[in-house]
């Protein structure tokens, strides 16, 4: 799998960092390239690496809750910035208070992520997701 | 055996004379600039200050040269914050006047600016490593397709680097491929650039810009600039401390820190391009004569102010500057003159170095206040060089400086408490040309020149 690239980070003012290591180190076991922007990474952070490394996935982790308010308008400055089709998946403590799975997931899906997790979900699913979702 | 050390500035040719063995400085001297008719005037009547004897022995020359404008670079770039930002860093780094940045794919009115810059040689890079190609190469072939005939360096991509120099050879006078200037993403690597940028002056620019007789015959062998980043090379490796240089002109100030500048303390986290370990900066509005009223403009009269120990009158400061940045080697005519003058070098000095330092910026999360730093934690330099006739003519150079550290912007990463030095010689580019070859012998001129003047109070 040569050079798949990916961009991982932790997003808006969130400061959990080992979680973000622990998908590096797997997506790189995995044979991903990975560009790990590590934590407090803003949405130009983001796309900018992108650009950059010609990567194929945005891997956004937010555990601090606020992550809605963060992510909206990530994919609409991806569009301006040239990459538009480019997947976008999030996963994390993506909300504070009650609300089920089912509703953050649409609550994101709209946001224009592809792929929501909820907490507790293991690196590999994501990595056979990514897989299936670039045909690799 | 003698070295015979050459700076072509701008208004001044310089020189000095130094011993090999045992290294010591014999003398130095100067004498205008003669860039209208033949540099090599200007240093024949400097050299006349020597007695005839004293020329005998001499077995190393070299020479920088900052004449005829320096060594001028167009730096091309994919995001404005990471390619382009990094191809700028390393022209900056290599000594060069970066005349203008582009980002993304060139337009064909940047490509007519391109062309009235008239650059010296182009420093194209974009894409990490096996990253995006796509730009590198359309920017490529339209530099291919303009007519401008200008050297290229490309430091971008190296998957693309065989397309983009097929799609130029024969378009352009030479291209050169260095590696990428940031091979990863938030990696900085100047140094393979700066080297070929190195290459491509003393082989092509030099000769173009009809220096190759002053190579040939005093060994023309780097921009000023870049002799100095040398000179302060040697200087931070021999004392083992974090060091920052500023030089302060007519029309520009530069600022050089040597030092990773990594935060300094737990809870600041670094966001951004990280900052190459030997960085400068040029400040194009920040100057003692002709940048003058720039500087006015950039400080303000407000801050100029309250730098003075009395109330000026109305369009007092004005008039000084107005009439300071008609003529280079104008000078103050009262004590109210001489206090402007100092008044505006502090001022100079502190923006040029607020401009240069990194930035804290404070972030509140909810596991209380962070901070994100930007660009280098200079804080803890061990050492502040001043460079610059604005220094070396002060009575009080110790005490400029000082000023112009203290009380600046506490989310300015500067220097806090630095032993303080002044080139009281203009030795920093002659140690910078001796410092590869003759290492013993520059570091002779770097004690010779460097006077104490005081210590930041903490």
């Amino acid at each position: 799998m040569p050079h798949t690239t990916i961009i991982l980070g932790v997003i808006g003012a969130d400061v959990h960092a080992v979680g973000n290591k622990i998908l590096e180190l797997t997506f790189n076991d995995a044979g991903f390239k990975v560009v790990n922007l590590g934590v407090m990474v803003s949405q130009e952070e983001f796309i900018n690496a992108a650009v950059e490394s010609a990567a194929s996935a945005i891997l956004v982790s937010s555990l601090y809750g606020h992550g809605e308010l963060d992510c909206r308008g990530l994919r609409e400055q991806c569009r301006e910035s040239g990459i538009g089709e480019i997947l976008l998946y999030v996963g994390g403590n993506l909300v504070v208070g009650k609300r089920t799975f089912s509703e953050v997931e649409q609550l994101f899906r709209e946001l224009g992520f592809d792929r929501v997790y909820p907490p507790g979900v293991m690196p590999e699913v994501a990595i056979n997701d990514l897989k299936k979702d670039l045909g690799l | 055996m003698k070295a015979l050390l050459i700076d072509f500035g701008s208004t001044y040719t310089k020189v000095a004379l130094a011993n090999l063995d045992p290294p010591g400085l014999i003398g130095t001297a100067q004498a205008p600039t003669t860039t209208s008719t033949d540099l090599l005037d200007g240093l024949r009547a400097a050299l006349a200050t020597f007695s005839p004897g004293e020329l005998d022995g001499i077995t190393v020359k070299r020479a920088c040269s900052s004449a005829a404008g320096g060594l001028r670079i167009v730096a091309i770039g994919l995001v404005p914050v990471l390619t382009a930002k990094a191809a700028r860093e390393a022209a900056l780094g290599a000594g060069a006047r970066v005349l203008a940045t582009y980002a993304h794919t060139l337009t064909h009115q940047e490509l007519a600016e391109i062309e009235d810059l008239q650059p010296d040689l182009l420093l194209l890079a974009g894409g990490t490593d096996g990253g995006e190609q796509r730009t590198v190469l359309d920017n490529a072939a339209l530099l291919a397709e303009s007519g401008l005939s200008i050297p290229v360096v490309y430091a971008g991509n190296k998957v693309a680097a065989e397309q983009v120099e097929q799609l130029l050879r024969g378009r352009v006078p030479r291209v050169i491929v260095a590696g990428n200037v940031m091979p990863e993403v938030n990696v900085l690597q100047t140094e393979p650039a700066r080297q070929a940028i190195r290459e491509l002056y003393l082989q092509e620019i030099t000769r173009a810009r009809g220096l190759d007789r002053i190579q040939q015959e005093v060994g023309l062998a780097m921009p000023t600039p870049l002799a100095v980043l040398r000179g302060g090379e040697l200087l931070q490796r021999t004392r083992q401390q974090d060091l920052v240089l500023v030089d302060i002109g007519g029309a520009t100030t530069d600022v050089h820190s040597f030092s990773d500048g990594k935060p300094r303390s737990a809870g600041v986290i670094l966001k951004g391009l990280p900052e190459p370990f030997i960085k400068r900066t040029v400040e194009g509005d920040l100057g003692m004569r002709l940048s003058a009223p720039a500087l006015l403009y950039s400080v303000g009269a407000d801050r100029l102010q309250a730098l003075l120990p009395f109330q000026p009158m109305t369009d007092e400061i004005r008039s000084y500057v107005d009439r300071i940045s008609q003529a280079k080697d104008a000078l103050p005519g009262s004590d109210r003159e001489s206090q402007i003058e100092r008044a505006l070098a502090i001022a100079c000095l502190r923006e040029a170095l607020i401009r240069h330092a990194g930035r804290l910026e404070e972030a509140f999360t909810p596991s209380g206040r962070m901070w994100i730093q930007q660009g280098k934690d200079l804080t803890g330099a061990g050492l502040l060089v001043g460079i610059g006739g604005a220094l070396v003519h002060a009575g009080d150079p110790g005490a400029i400086l000082q000023e112009a550290l203290a009380a600046g912007d506490c989310l300015a990463l500067t220097p806090q408490h630095p032993e303080l030095y002044l080139d009281r010689h203009y030795l920093m580019a002659a140690a910078g040309l001796l410092a590869d070859h003759q290492p013993q012998a520059a570091e002779a001129l770097l004690r010779e020149t460097l006077a104490p003047i005081g210590r930041c109070k903490a």
